[in-house]
């Protein structure tokens, strides 16, 4: 019955669940109040803003692309909103709209780029985040506070949880984003043409997608969701700083690889970078519960981790295509135009 | 085919288990030291370790806490406010007496410290003030007077000059710190008192010696030849990159080109042993261990601390170079 649940598609995500529960249980054996709930919201607070930008990089990986520059439309939108409501006097939730609208017409301008230049993501994206950082520093090179009555209330509103704990706001919107994240993802029309965009362009829109929409969509969506980052960061914060998350990419994309999603496109799913964004923010609690160790460690460990999902799943990938499917054998078609496997697919080999 | 499938899969399963097995002995045996809570238990999150001076602000900070029996839970932030909130929230957790903070920005931090304060936890800040409406969310702030440090290196330069008419560069740190523009504030209020002093040029080196060379490069190429009579660095990582980069344009640091900078680090006592450069304004590392002080007459007599410990400001020269790099060297 084993086979029922275990596959390629889950056996990514179960081997990330597996090293979240060892490594919770590790900490937990060591310093028991981290099984309590304050550092639950903790963690879920802490790391809300990570965890909207891997929603988005998820959808764009999944699609085969990437997006380098969501560290820094994270930046732009905190300093943005800063200026909009402390120096214009706008208020929030017409600054949220403006900033939202910028970002994902932003997203749709990477997607056009990629699309029509049939220019790498990787190079179109670089470059929108030096544009992005570059505008940032330009709008202030100072951090500026947010004096507002409605954002404080905002970013104190919180749900009191036993032990001392918080389930804040900006969690409880990280969490909202996971879960729409996973409908659009697997429950969509959109989300199925992301699925064949990044299996295989060419058979995508042989099959009739038209792909430069879903391009252009898919990068929308992740800029919004940066945007949204950016939004949740500012009240994480309550203010605006133009280096803000430097370097917070390469988290989102570790979030999403460790998650199980293949950076080759067509495999994957939010609930592994929702994980994967928990073991990130896990580690670093550890190391800092300790207190002796270096912070640099987390880097170590998240690379090692990284490196392991990496070959394990290259390892799936190759012993899935040789002998995954019962009768399909060493002629299967290359995993990533392989359709997925029916759910009784390797139930006969279960005992 | 069945019978191949089998194995394979176990096999697969085993080395996953095998790795998430790895990680978490390694955790274990990582952490095995930590069970005793003798004494006081301090939190200290520190920006990060991208000077010699910060470096040596860690070092006093874990000497100073072995002395006096405290326990240092100490976090390197990697120069990003988010690690440094996460860190705060996890010494909240854990339950330390107090806190040191060293934050990387001014604001952003009411959040964070609101919980401390709910917890009833000290924070003591360290090194940098913060942009707060509400003063009370800390216990003090161990600081130098960095507008000070700015003035005491003008004046110095002012004095070093006399009347000579002076084209003077700037190698500003980390944009949107308060260090930063204070140190700049201090040094324009300085050299506004002579006429022939003129600060020409000015941009972020972020504090660190690569940046500091390739700012200063850029510099000597857009000034004409021989025109830059003085550099201020806001730190002397900064200006020990900046020194190589005279160097390497040809001309004498120290001579042709005055050089001032601050913090005190060994390497600039080198330099100015050497004749590479000229003065510097120390920024005491030993914040830490001032808190700590602070923080134990706290908890005895509960008498809340002013709200700002300065350090001193001392501009050393060349004279006392030698001397004053053997005494450090083993510091940083």
């Amino acid at each position: 019955m084993m086979g029922r649940f275990v596959n390629t598609r889950t056996l990514p995500l179960l081997a990330t669940v597996v090293v979240f529960v060892l490594i919770y249980a590790a900490c937990a054996a060591q310093y028991p109040t981290m099984l309590g709930l304050r550092v639950m919201g903790n963690l879920l607070t802490d790391n809300a803003f990570l965890g909207i930008l891997a929603v988005g990089m998820t959808v764009v990986v999944v699609a085969g692309g990437i997006d380098l520059s969501v560290g820094a439309v994270m930046g732009l939108t905190t300093v943005a909103l800063a200026r909009l409501i402390e120096g214009a006097g706008m208020p929030p939730a017409l600054a949220f709209a403006l900033v939202l609208a910028g970002g994902g017409l932003f997203g749709a301008g990477i997607g056009a780029a990629v699309h029509y230049l049939k220019a790498p993501a990787f190079i179109v994206t670089l470059t929108a985040m030096f544009l992005a950082r570059g505008c940032a520093l330009l709008i202030s090179t100072d951090s500026i506070p947010i004096h507002n009555a409605a954002y404080d209330t905002l970013a104190g509103a919180a749900l009191a949880l036993p032990g001392g704990g918080r389930l804040t706001l900006v969690a409880g919107i990280m969490l909202a984003t996971f879960l729409a994240g996973g409908v659009l993802l697997h429950g969509t029309r959109f989300g199925a043409r992301v699925f064949a965009l990044g299996g295989n362009a060419h058979f995508a829109q042989l099959m009739g997608i038209n792909t430069g929409r879903t391009t252009i969509l898919v990068h929308a969506f992740c800029s919004l969701m940066a945007a949204l980052a950016g939004i949740v960061f500012s009240l994480y914060t309550r203010s605006g700083y133009a280096l803000t998350g430097t370097g917070v990419e390469l988290d989102a994309i570790a979030a999403v690889v460790i998650g199980g999603t293949l950076l080759t496109g067509g495999v994957g799913g939010v609930a592994g970078s929702f994980i994967g964004v928990l073991i990130q923010g896990l580690i670093l609690t550890w190391i800092t519960f300790d207190g002796t160790l270096s912070s640099w460690w987390t880097k170590i460990a998240i690379g090692t981790l990284l490196f392991a999902f990496i070959a394990v799943q290259r390892l799936i990938l190759v012993v899935s295509a040789r002998y995954g499917r019962p009768g399909a054998g060493p002629t299967a078609p290359s995993p990533s135009t392989r359709p997925r496997p029916s759910p009784g697919a390797a139930a006969p080999s279960a005992p | 085919m069945d019978m191949k499938t089998l194995p394979r899969r176990r096999t697969l399963s085993r080395r996953i288990l095998g790795i998430g097995a790895a990680v978490f002995l390694g955790g274990l045996a990582a952490g095995c030291d930590s069970g005793d809570k003798k004494g006081l238990t301090v939190g200290f999150s520190q920006i990060g370790s991208e000077s010699g001076w910060r470096a040596a602000e860690t070092k006093l900070a874990r000497q100073g806490a072995e002395q006096r029996g405290i326990t240092l839970k100490f976090s390197d932030a990697q120069q990003r406010q988010e690690n440094q909130i996460k860190a705060v929230r996890s010494f909240i957790a854990q339950g330390v007496d107090a806190i040191l903070l060293a934050p990387v920005v001014s604001s952003g931090w009411d959040e964070v410290l609101g919980e401390a304060k709910a917890a009833n936890i000290p924070v003591i800040l360290l090194d940098r003030q913060i942009d707060t409406p509400n003063v009370d969310l800390y216990l003090t702030a161990v600081t130098s007077d960095t507008i000070e440090e700015g003035r005491v290196a003008g004046r110095w330069l002012a004095g070093k000059v006399q009347g000579r008419d002076c084209r003077i560069v700037e190698i500003q740190g980390t944009v949107g710190a308060s260090l930063v523009a204070n140190r700049k504030k201090g040094f324009e209020e300085a050299i506004a008192t002579a006429p022939n002093l003129h600060l020409v040029r000015t941009q972020s080196g972020e504090f660190t010696r690569a940046k500091g060379k390739e700012v200063m490069e850029g510099f000597l190429k857009a000034e004409a030849p021989g025109s830059i009579c003085a550099v201020y660095a806001h730190n002397d990582d900064m200006m020990i990159g900046a020194i190589q980069a005279i160097k390497e344009a040809g001309l004498k640091p120290g001579t042709d080109i005055l050089t001032v900078s601050i913090d005190g680090v060994p390497d600039i006592f080198k330099a100015m042993a050497d004749g590479d450069a000229n003065a510097t304004v120390e920024l005491a590392p030993d914040m830490a261990p001032r808190a700590y002080d602070i923080l134990l007459a706290y908890r005895k007599d509960h008498a809340p601390p002013p709200k700002w410990v300065q350090t001193p400001s001392k501009l050393y020269e060349p004279d006392t170079a030698a001397a004053e790099y053997a005494r450090r060297k083993d510091l940083y």
